[in-house]
């Protein structure tokens, strides 16, 4: 269990991190997502007790970092691939930090085999490719095999085999229990990994709240409709009780709320020409994106965008506090029930 | 609080698993030992062209100790690597999460590594000074005279505070390039120069070399050395408590910068 209250940090008059309140709860994967420079490596830097906070603070399993005997032993960080000498080997590099730790020795040989590095672990980590160090990173973290993980976008720059390699192994880590904080600026990536989402932008807390309660909120899906009997078309659907948005200048038809078979077997039944019949999901990087952009840079986009599902005005989604429930209501109302 | 034994034990990993340790090192023995022989030789060979008044306070002792000024350079290399690595590599986060008492993280650091230098340093002093014994010949001087082994003990103490001051400026500046930049020119030009001009000896005399090398010397006032307002001993402990600054000075940047 990490709990943060009311953590701070100013850089000057930049403030990086603002009065930030949240727990990371074991047994589930939680996601940190935020744009890039929203205060996630800063938030995670303090949590390691490597920062200090202008303000705040943070609690592992209700102690201050600096208070843990062996804090290895409670919690392993990733923060980057490239925090290692490169002038020492794998094995030597993970064997000090063990030792300070008074972790057995046999455990280095134990995660590198985790990682798949035994065969290099006699090389100096210098001539590592990214996401060797990334693996050796992941390595040093699991050492003494702590409660809690956290991985500082342990993704980036990997390639597909190796973004794979660690989504599995993080649920995999979650499986047994652990609590997992990982972060990233890619929603998609999120979705695929995390139970529990913390959003932050430019250092505020945005959000905190289950992935599946963020699905819930922020997804949409929707059927879209092409035919060059538009007329008739909308006839029909309104005959049916069918309500259909057309999307201006493009002839298409978005109907929320009803099954595509419903749909195509009524254009069927009434001899109609489709052109198009897709089912669509506004995707959650977009709303992911919206709700940061807007809440963070304040500029106002006009409802119904292209490209973009229709949502709630950015103006009250910057002053709503974070997780209110009014928050993507908007289609919300039509829409057809959870996914 | 993590046990200080284990923060030893994996300082003493870090220090032995990396080249610059060795070549720092080694270079540091045979660069003093090496040149402290060429120059004892020299001494010997052109002894009777010595003006009168540096024969008679000709210093068997401290000649055989000559090739340190350049070995020392070799010293300060090693103490800043040991910490500046830790900097330029981004280890210092993975060491300062494993570690996160700053006390204990620098004094392990600091006490591993002072240690082997202080082990290197008197090797390096010993064989230093027999070595150039052995060369000067007629002109030698035994370790059982006055103040000799103090000064050949003092010699190999000389080179562990050098690295350990060192170290503290690299845990100040974070940064091996910059506490190099500093350091080398500052031992090697910097304060040789106002140490040989009379005019500015004044000050130069209470830097940390030159204050601490007095107590390599047997015979005041050898080789041009002037006369300092304090002894071998004072003169070491004017570089302890430059050394004492320059590691206070890391501490309180280890404990209050963000790593």
């Amino acid at each position: 269990m990490i709990e943060l209250e009311g953590l701070t940090k100013r850089f000057g008059a930049k403030t990086a991190v603002d009065h930030l309140s949240f727990q990371v709860r074991p047994g589930v994967v939680t996601g940190f997502l935020g744009p890039n420079g929203a205060g996630k490596s800063t938030t995670m830097r303090m949590m390691l007790d490597l920062d200090n906070p202008t303000s705040g603070t943070v609690r592992i399993d209700g102690k201050h970092y600096r208070d843990l005997p062996e804090p290895l032993k409670h919690i392993g960080a990733l923060l980057d691939a490239k925090a290692m000498n490169g002038g020492r080997s794998a094995y030597n590099n993970l064997l000090c930090l063990a030792q300070s730790n008074r972790i057995p020795e046999r455990r280095v040989a134990e995660v590198l085999d985790l990682v798949g590095l035994t065969a290099v672990a006699k090389k100096k980590s210098k001539g590592f490719s990214l996401g060797m160090g990334q693996r050796l990173g992941i390595a040093s973290a699991l050492l003494g095999d702590p409660e809690i993980l956290m991985f500082d976008e342990p993704v980036n720059g990997l390639d597909p085999e190796g973004i794979l390699w660690i989504r599995n192994l993080m649920k995999g880590l979650a499986a047994e229990g652990r609590t997992i904080f990982v972060s990233s600026h890619l929603m998609s990536e999120m979705a695929l990994t995390a139970d529990h989402l913390i959003v932050i932008g430019q250092g505020k807390l945005l959000a905190d709240m289950s992935m599946a309660d963020f699905i819930h909120k922020n997804s949409r899906s929707y059927v879209r409709l092409r035919s060059p009997q538009q007329e008739r078309l909308k006839d029909v659907l309104h005959e049916a009780g069918i309500d259909a948005i057309s999307v201006p200048a493009t002839g298409v038809l978005e109907i929320d709320g009803v099954a595509v078979e419903r749909l195509g077997e009524l254009a069927a039944q009434h001899q109609i020409v489709l052109h198009e019949l897709s089912p669509q999901r506004a995707s959650l990087e977009e709303a992911f994106m919206r709700m940061t952009a807007d809440s963070v840079e304040y500029h106002a986009h006009a409802p119904g965008e292209p490209g973009l599902p229709p949502g709630p005005g950015p103006a009250d989604n910057a002053a709503r506090p974070a997780d209110a429930p009014a928050w993507g209501t908007g289609y919300e109302a039509t829409r057809k029930g959870g996914q | 609080m993590s046990s200080f034994p284990a923060v030893l034990r994996s300082e003493w990993t870090k220090i032995r698993t990396v080249a610059s340790t060795t070549w720092t090192l080694v270079a540091a023995l045979v660069v003093t030992v090496g040149v402290s022989a060429g120059l004892c030789a020299v001494f010997n060979a052109t002894f009777n062209d010595m003006p009168k008044e540096q024969q008679v306070t000709f210093d068997p002792t401290l000649a055989s100790f000559a090739g340190m000024t350049l070995g020392q350079l070799a010293m300060i290399v090693f103490g800043v690597l040991v910490v500046g690595t830790e900097y330029s590599s981004g280890m210092i986060r993975t060491s300062l999460a494993a570690v996160p008492r700053r006390a204990s993280f620098l004094a392990g650091k600091l006490i591993v590594a002072t240690g082997l230098a202080l082990v290197v340093g008197l090797v390096t002093s010993f064989l230093s000074f027999f070595l150039g014994q052995a060369i000067l010949g007629d002109r030698s001087i035994g370790i059982d005279e006055p103040n000799v082994l103090r000064a050949v003990v003092g010699a190999g103490l000389y080179m562990a505070m050098i690295a350990l001051f060192s170290m503290g400026v690299a845990t100040i500046l974070r940064s091996s390039m910059l506490s190099l930049g500093i350091l080398m020119p500052f031992f090697f030009l910097v304060s040789t120069i106002l140490g040989a001009v009379s005019a500015t000896r004044k000050v130069a005399q209470y830097f940390p070399d030159q204050a601490g090398s007095k107590i390599m010397q047997v015979v005041p006032g050898a080789m041009d050395s002037g006369e300092a307002p304090y002894g071998p001993w004072g003169g070491f402990g004017i570089m302890a408590l430059w050394v004492l600054a320059s590691v206070l000075g890391g501490y309180l940047v280890l404990k209050k910068r963000d790593a």
